[in-house]
């Protein structure tokens, strides 16, 4: 058992737990992006941080990421954590505007000013999805390609991939991209969810082996005009 | 045919660290590309995901997952290149070759990419051609590299090129030169010794020149032999027990008129050859 302060109270918790498991255990909010029990912590969306340590050597890390360590000294909501995370809303913002998660984190945490160009990208590369895939799913359909600024996810060779069961499962945890659906494009498509509900341009009988995690799927919503 | 090719890469890189990189550096340098069918196969092969490989296989600059061309231009954009005007050697060579940065011309013959950085800033701006550097470029010096990479850039011109020079060797075990005056290649006496290797036994003339890699021979040896080399005089067979760094082939080392040791690779074709003067590495 380790023990440590978090917001200056006392807590005792088993060696090996997260300081985002931990302050959770005590009802602290931290906002998190990519993390979901049930998938490998991955410290990818940046929102989860908390400061530790005291004075001069105090520093930022991923909460999400962090094992507890005996005595340590944490801060959930200090001032340059608040700081620090507005601005990281502020830059998911940027990358996908349109995004309903992110909107409401930035109203929630006041965000009230954009001040970088908005990209209207449909992704935050926050890995969620292509754990899924892998960790719940056992698939590997989808991973991350490229790098840098072109650093993207999708299947390889950007075809339909042979291990993708069209689970939908992808589409079902992403914080950005909700309604990104395919279905009228079965040739790429990663979800197929659609396929649940008579989609009017896919043939049913090709998805038999579907299971689906959309229950309603919202893509028969989108009508393709 | 491709699986058969991947499981004798695979047996080569297997559990060592890396192995998937190793890999495919393999089949990049062998089809200037990595072919779809050569990353399922070895997804297959090494038990990764496809996904893996693809996103290793994307992630590095090194790998294309496009045919290259014959030749590979890349132009220096880092920072002293790009003050010293790198940018208007790529933008002149785009115009050239009427292609953009990463692309491949439609012939087949050049790809162009751009580098952020060759370490080479003191020679900037730089392009490298197949591996061949090119200093202080001019922008009315890139019709001239252009021409000459299509010509070939590994043709060497034996009198002009300073990196060629004639060594004269004798055999390490009875100290009798090697030389052979009957033979000329590339203008100057050869290295004659007697080889062997399958069931034929012959001489070869090698070029005495460092760096020129001509030989005649009274059989024609096939590339990749490995072959077993004597002294023509004292018979002994010309072995020093070390091996060759590019490809494992056991070296043939001869002494150097005037001090030294020359250790030539055993293997037909391979240009692991090393030249010590001192004759500090001789053991």
């Amino acid at each position: 058992m380790v023990t440590l302060t978090i917001n200056g109270l006392q807590v005792t918790v088993e060696e090996g737990t997260t300081l985002l498991e931990a302050a959770k255990f005590l009802n602290f909010p931290i906002p998190t992006l990519c993390h979901v029990d049930g998938l490998s912590p991955y410290g990818a969306c940046r929102l989860c941080i908390v400061e530790i340590g005291e004075g001069l050597r105090s520093r930022l890390v991923t909460s999400c990421t962090y094992p507890v360590e005996e005595g340590l000294v944490v801060r959930t909501t200090s001032n340059r954590v608040n700081r620090a995370r507005r601005m990281v809303i502020e830059l998911l913002l940027g990358t996908c505007p349109q995004s309903k998660v992110i909107q409401d984190l930035a109203s929630k945490y006041n965000v009230h000013q954009q001040r970088f160009r908005q990209e209207y990208d449909d992704c935050i590369l926050c890995g969620l999805c292509v754990r899924m895939c892998a960790e719940q799913m056992m698939a590997k359909a989808i991973g991350f390609r490229g790098r840098g600024e072109t650093r993207s996810i999708g299947t390889p060779f950007d075809i339909k991939s042979d291990v993708c069961r069209f689970c939908g499962g992808c589409i079902y945890i992403c914080p950005a991209c909700q309604l990104r659906c395919t279905y009228n494009q079965p040739e790429r498509a990663v979800c197929g969810g659609c396929a649940n509900i008579s989609a009017p341009c896919l043939e049913k009988s090709k998805f038999d082996d579907m299971m689906c995690y959309m229950d309603p799927c919202v893509a028969c919503e989108i009508r393709k005009d | 045919m491709v699986s058969e090719e991947v499981s004798k890469l695979l047996e080569r890189h297997e559990g060592k660290q890396g192995e998937l990189i190793s890999i495919l550096e393999e089949i990049q340098a062998k089809y200037s590309y990595l072919p779809q069918e050569y990353l399922r196969e070895v997804a297959v092969q090494t038990g990764r995901s496809l996904t893996d490989v693809y996103g290793v296989a994307t992630f590095y600059k090194a790998f294309s997952l496009q045919p290259r061309g014959k030749h590979l231009v890349s132009v220096c954009l880092g920072t002293a290149c790009h003050v010293r005007g790198g940018p208007a050697i790529a933008e002149e060579m785009e115009k050239q070759l009427g292609i953009k940065a990463g692309q491949t011309t439609p012939d087949k013959e050049f790809t162009l990419e751009t580098v952020n950085c060759l370490g080479a800033c003191a020679i900037g701006p730089v392009v490298v051609v197949d591996g061949h550097y090119f200093s202080n470029v001019r922008t009315g010096q890139v019709r001239e590299i252009l021409e000459k990479s299509r010509r070939g850039l590994d043709v060497v011109e034996v009198d002009t090129d300073e990196r060629i020079f004639p060594v004269e060797v004798s055999c390490a075990r009875c100290n009798h030169s090697l030389m052979d005056a009957e033979h000329i290649i590339d203008g100057h006496p050869s290295v004659r010794v007697t080889v062997s290797f399958g069931q034929k036994h012959g001489w070869v003339c090698i070029s005495s020149l460092w760096g020129s890699y001509n030989v005649i021979s009274k059989y024609e040896i096939p590339f990749d032999t490995i072959v077993n080399i004597f002294c023509p005089h004292c018979h002994a067979e010309l072995i020093g027990g070390a091996l060759c760094g590019d490809c494992g082939a056991p070296m043939v080392p001869m002494i150097v008129r005037g001090g030294g040791v020359v250790q030539l690779c055993s293997r037909r074709g391979c240009k692991g050859h090393i030249l010590d003067l001192d004759g500090t590495t001789f053991d």
